[in-house]
């Protein structure tokens, strides 16, 4: 590794470029992946013969793909589903920072409660969909409401959590100042408790996405999971799996979309 | 009144002689009890009340009858502008004193005045700093942000804010690491900034609780010198537990050692080491007999 002669072969390696190939070799690497999984896939169909409802070509999927967000089918679903995912999400977020934060400062309220929020993790929550839709009817609300209720669990202990692990100097320390209840929650609790409860975000995002989708599988008439359905009632297995890539890139973008809100929030940890 | 006047007159030289025995007598037991600053302090119309006074002061952690008892009987006073340290062996109850006086706790008996207020006016007025054994600085605020946040909370205008920040760290001479976090700091120099910002609102008192007991010998020292340079300048008084009888001798104006549970006073040293203190103050041979004083009244001689 002379410093300054180049030109030498073996040297190029600790060249700039190769210093980069060799700190980004992994993000170089994944498009490589895709193409060989993506041969692979071609090839299997190819030399097995699958007919098309059993298993398309990466090519027909992407013809399929192409197709149905020209005609607005995939958008007009994704569309939907979005919006329940969003919906309830909110409400999910919403009720586990509110109740966990009362929950985190009243030990005895806690144990008067926590048996039943126990419990209803416990139950399947697809399991009382059905109940929701005798009550409330179908439809995008129901769908957020039980995405809600999956979602809100983790969300809660986080906040319970995050609340909780704030060490007793930094109370003392707030008391010593004679600060009052208010600014202890906004200059102590809430930035100190955040970092967890992201936590519980990224957990939450993917859950309600979950939520939303078994839901629309199950008895939606709108939205991606019904899509899933309708198409394998047509056995239109390019579109199924059309419809599947949609919903993954959904699910990684809401979760990347998560990641990055948090890289700004908390942007003074970055400078590690 | 004549014959009131005749008296006086009559007995005159008898009745003056007594008067200056007893005049003479009270000075004496007030020079006694007062340090020489205090007492010719007098003169001066400084304050010779103490500005701690800890009465009889009894700490039980948990339930009355079989709870821990914490302090039992402990009776202390902390002058204005002096340097105290508390050394004792651990759980000797030293920290609990220190939140007592900064109304972290409150006590099971007895009485503390910090200034003629009890310890809950006092903190509500803001007489006290405290400094904890780790830094507890807010990751998510940067250093100067830090500084000023009891400032913050008090409602100071931001003007203020930067000013005090920009004095404070000229004092702790971290200027240049206004705009880091703390997971950049070293940890002393996170113990400077925890220092820095229990200065922040000028309090009379500084209650530190082991403030350097996490941390390297080196580190310690420096600390130590730079909190004495720190004390003269800021003018405040020092509550200050250790556990290291050398740093105790180096740095104070008397030491209390205490007893192990339950805790109570055992002696008050007084360290009649001259000021300021350097490297050359640990030459004098008076040094390592008052380190020997307090280790024997620690029990370790």
């Amino acid at each position: 590794m002379a410093v300054g002669s180049t030109g030498s072969a073996a040297e190029w390696w600790d060249a700039p470029v190769g210093t980069w190939i060799r700190k980004n070799i992994q993000y170089i690497l994944i498009p490589f992946a895709l193409m060989a999984f993506l041969l692979a896939w071609q090839a299997l169909v190819v030399i097995n013969r699958y007919p098309t409802f059993l298993l398309p070509t990466p090519g027909e999927v992407a013809a399929s793909f192409v197709e149905n967000w020209r005609n607005g089918i995939l958008a007009r679903h994704l569309g939907i589903t979005l919006v329940e995912i969003g919906l309830g999400f909110s409400i999910a977020f919403t009720f586990a920072a509110l109740v966990g934060y009362v929950l985190a400062r009243s030990p005895l309220l806690e144990k008067i409660v926590s048996p039943y929020l126990v419990a209803t993790q416990a139950i399947p929550i697809v399991a009382i969909g059905p109940l929701i839709v005798i009550w409330i009817n179908t439809g995008p609300l129901q769908n957020a409401l039980i995405a809600a209720l999956i979602t809100f669990f983790p969300m809660l202990v986080n906040t319970i959590v995050g609340v909780r692990n704030i060490r007793h100097e930094y109370r003392d320390l707030m008391h010593s100042y004679a600060a009052n209840a208010w600014q202890v929650f906004t200059k102590l609790e809430v930035p100190a408790a955040l970092p967890v409860f992201f936590g519980g975000v990224r957990v939450g995002i993917t859950l309600s996405v979950i939520g939303v989708v078994v839901v629309e599988l199950l008895w939606a008439d709108r939205g991606l999971g019904f899509l899933i359905n309708f198409a394998r009632g047509q056995l239109d297995t390019p579109l199924l799996f059309a419809t599947v890539v949609t919903m993954s890139a959904m699910a990684i973008t809401l979760y990347i979309g998560v990641l990055i809100l948090e890289r700004c929030i908390f942007h003074w940890r970055r400078k590690v | 009144m004549q014959s009131r006047s005749r008296q006086l007159q009559s007995g005159g030289k008898k009745e003056i002689a007594k008067r200056l025995s007893a005049l003479s007598r009270a000075s004496a037991s007030l020079r006694a009890r007062l340090s020489r600053r205090e007492y010719f302090g007098i003169f001066f119309l400084e304050k010779p009340s103490p500005l701690i006074e800890i009465e009889s002061v009894s700490k039980r952690y948990g339930a009355p009858r079989d709870g821990v008892l914490a302090l039992s009987d402990v009776s202390l006073s902390v002058r204005a502008g002096e340097f105290l340290s508390l050394i004792g062996p651990s759980g000797c109850g030293k920290s609990t004193l220190l939140k007592l006086i900064g109304d972290l706790l409150t006590p099971s008996a007895g009485r503390i005045t910090i200034a003629g207020k009890s310890p809950d006016a006092a903190r509500r007025a803001r007489d006290c700093g405290i400094v904890f054994q780790s830094p507890t600085l807010m990751e998510w605020r940067n250093i100067a942000q830090n500084i000023t946040l009891p400032l913050e909370i008090i409602g100071a205008p931001l003007p203020e804010r930067r000013a005090r920040a920009d004095e404070l760290l000229d004092l702790i001479r971290l200027r240049d690491f206004a705009a880091r976090y703390p997971h950049e700091l070293s940890a002393g120099m996170q113990m400077q900034v925890a220092i820095a910002r229990a200065l922040a609102y000028r309090p009379a008192i500084l209650l530190m609780d082991e403030p350097f007991g996490a941390l390297d010998e080196m580190t310690r020292e420096r600390l130590g010198r730079e909190l004495l340079d720190l004390w003269t300048r800021a003018r405040v008084t020092i509550v200050f537990v250790t556990h290291s009888v050398p740093e105790a001798v180096r740095l104070s104006d008397r030491v209390a050692v205490m007893s192990p549970r339950p805790g109570r006073i055992e002696r008050i040293v007084e360290i009649d080491l001259p000021r300021p203190r350097s490297a050359a103050t640990r030459d004098l041979p008076r040094y390592w007999e008052l380190l020997r004083q307090v280790r024997a009244a620690l029990g370790l001689e």
